[in-house]
């Protein structure tokens, strides 16, 4: 596109780069927030759906289409309130640093193949790096309100990002060990065939590593069961208890945006990126323009289809509590992480002269010794974390035996089933 | 002027000016977010001159751990709502001394040892230049250390001097050793102190 700009239309060559950059640009900050538009509505739907009510039915038609724009437009033209007690600069800051965090990991996203805004080596550490930044504008709102409400949940928001953090990035790095780079549009086409390709089911480990780094990813996005930060029952609203308005409506963006970012990374990591997994050639080296379509639209139902697990998991599980988050990850998620990174380098180190003959120039230089071993391997593997989990399982925790966490007042309830007979 | 520098023009200024405006805020959170537009700046100098990996460093380690620490050091230990610092005179004075040396020192040596160039398309371009896995074979000194293409600031043609492949893998084990300690003696200081004898 630069080429054609340059020399069919006379631009010159550093303007039409700037050119495509901002188109670019512009196609990201409109794919996420039309996604974001998309996904409130949703978020609305499924959250009625499984409270078994019928959620927005009138604004749009029969099931609300434009429920989420006629919100928009409210939150448009309703009074935006700062705060006397409020660190103005800090407080207009919070949203903006926010959405820039969640629409700067979209620059290295690819949806297709080469549909890519930057194609960058370093692509997957570049948007946990940026995405990591996003919680500074939470913590900014949170503390810029001069609420103590919001000061709390800034805080606790800052705790639990910080320590989600790394088993999320160790749980990276597992597939990116399996791959050998950790640029994400060169992974997603390692993984073009079957879906038997794709990494979720590479080995034992990058099939846990997909679990433990999905619920990191929740836990990132503040996502319930993990919103310690709004927690509407204990802290009004947390870090946006003093937000109105738009300003309230770019945190939810920058949510919304980063859920999809998070899924993304995922789809493209684990579950074989923009490919199907029926064809077992890259679709847009075989018929073209269309194929990138097809890509970019397998691409965005994967994510999309992530997202609505997450929404799944939000109205199904309740809040944990703060503790019990913090246990979550440092006691069960950390150590659970470390081993598939230690497993998967062992797995990728070993295996393959166990199993896999080499061929290098025509000549086979390994020849396999072990025919069935992988499979035997594989299934030892699975063995030695299906134990490891029941094991966890099994360790006793804060929470009263057989209690869900948060179910405590259950106990006191008459006629509840939860109730020891006396 | 082309857009490089077009580009490093703004990204260079926008860092200054934030970096300034650390130095002349009073209020410490507010002096964290001038922190962050700095070194966000910083990564994007790196972004510029191609160095990925280094700018996403910054940003992981500066801006999603250090700064993050900062604020939340501020808010467990502040006892009103808004903390602000009194820098007196005499602390003014000793700074602009030690920092206007090092910037000195800093010129002398930038002026004297380089001259600036543009990066080479080679650099910049993701598919040519070096990636993450060649970097980790540097490291441990399996590939030579110098890459083909010109990175360093020597002119055209003169080859750098032949250097041995060289490991980096034992210093980077020692910072590592050296870490390791420093958490060891955090988890010591922050220890629950139990009294011998008390009922816990």
């Amino acid at each position: 596109m630069t080429d054609f700009l340059s020399s069919r239309l006379g631009v010159a060559p550093g303007v039409a780069e700037l050119i495509v950059a901002l188109i670019a640009a512009v196609i990201l900050i409109t794919f996420m927030l039309l996604s974001a538009i998309f996904f409130v509505w949703l978020e609305r739907k499924v959250s009625a759906r499984i409270q078994d009510r019928l959620g927005p039915t009138r604004v749009g038609g029969k099931f609300g289409w434009l429920q989420t724009l006629a919100d928009g437009l409210k939150l448009l033209v309703k009074e935006d309130i700062i705060p006397t007690n409020a660190d103005h600069m800090l407080f207009r800051l919070g949203p903006y640093i926010a959405l820039a965090g969640a629409f700067l990991a979209f620059v290295a996203l690819p949806f297709g193949h080469k549909v890519v805004a930057q194609n960058m080596n370093v692509a997957v550490f570049y948007m946990l790096a940026v995405m990591s930044s996003e919680v500074f504008g939470v913590i900014l709102g949170g503390y810029g309100s001069g609420s103590k409400w919001a000061l709390f949940g800034g805080m606790r928001e800052a705790a639990q990002v910080v320590s989600y953090e790394v088993p999320r990035a160790i749980s990276v790095l597992v597939p990116v060990i399996v791959a050998g780079t950790m640029n994400l549009s060169l992974i997603a086409t390692q993984q073009v065939g079957g879906f038997w390709n794709w990494y979720v089911f590479h080995d034992p480990f990058t099939f846990c590593a997909f679990w433990t780094f999905f619920t990191c990813g929740t836990a990132s996005c503040k996502r319930a069961p993990f919103d310690l930060a709004e927690a509407e029952s204990e802290l009004v609203a947390g870090f946006h208890t003093e937000y109105s308005g738009f300003r309230w409506l770019i945190f939810f963006m920058a949510e919304y945006g980063s859920m999809f970012a998070i899924s993304g990374i995922a789809v493209i990591l684990f579950l074989g990126g923009w490919n199907l997994g029926i064809f077992p050639w890259e679709l847009s080296d075989k018929i073209g323009i269309l194929g990138n379509v097809i890509n970019v639209l397998v691409f965005i139902v994967k994510g999309w289809l992530l997202v609505f697990v997450m929404m799944w998991v939000r109205w199904t599980l309740p809040r944990l509590r703060i503790d019990q988050v913090m246990i979550t990850c440092l006691r069960y998620l950390l150590p659970i992480s470390c081993v598939l990174l230690l497993g998967v380098s062992v797995w990728q180190l070993m295996l393959w002269q166990v199993t896999y003959s080499v061929v290098r120039d025509g000549q086979v230089i390994h020849e396999p010794i072990l025919g069935y071993a992988n499979y035997v391997l594989a299934a030892a593997c699975l063995a030695l974390v299906v134990w490891a989990v029941w094991k966890l399982m099994k360790a006793s925790g804060t929470t009263p035996i057989q209690m869900m966490p948060g179910a405590w007042p259950a106990l006191n309830t008459p006629g509840s089933p939860l109730v020891p007979k006396s | 002027m082309d857009q490089q520098a077009v580009l490093f023009l703004i990204i260079a200024t926008f860092t200054g000016l934030s970096a300034i405006a650390v130095l002349v805020s009073q209020n410490i959170v507010r002096a964290a977010v001038w922190l962050l537009f700095t070194l966000a700046g910083t990564a994007g100098v790196f972004f510029l001159l191609g160095a990925d990996f280094v700018a996403a460093t910054q940003l992981i380690i500066y801006v999603g751990g250090i700064l993050v620490l900062v604020v939340f050091g501020v808010m467990l230990t502040a006892q009103g709502p808004f903390i602000t610092m009194k820098v007196g005179a005499a602390e003014w004075v000793i700074a602009s001394f030690v920092g206007l040396l090092l910037l000195g020192v800093l010129v002398t040596s930038l002026v004297g040892a380089f001259n600036f160039r543009t990066p080479s398309p080679e650099m910049t371009s993701a598919e040519k230049s070096l990636s993450s896995a060649e970097l980790g074979q540097v490291f441990l000194g399996l590939e030579g250390v110098t890459p083909e293409t010109n990175l360093t600031g020597l002119p055209e043609g003169a080859r750098p001097a032949p250097r041995q492949r060289v490991s980096y893998l034992l210093p980077f084990e020692i910072v590592s050793v050296h870490l390791l300690v420093v958490l060891i003696g955090a988890a010591y200081l922050a220890r629950a102190k139990r009294r011998r004898g008390a009922i816990s």
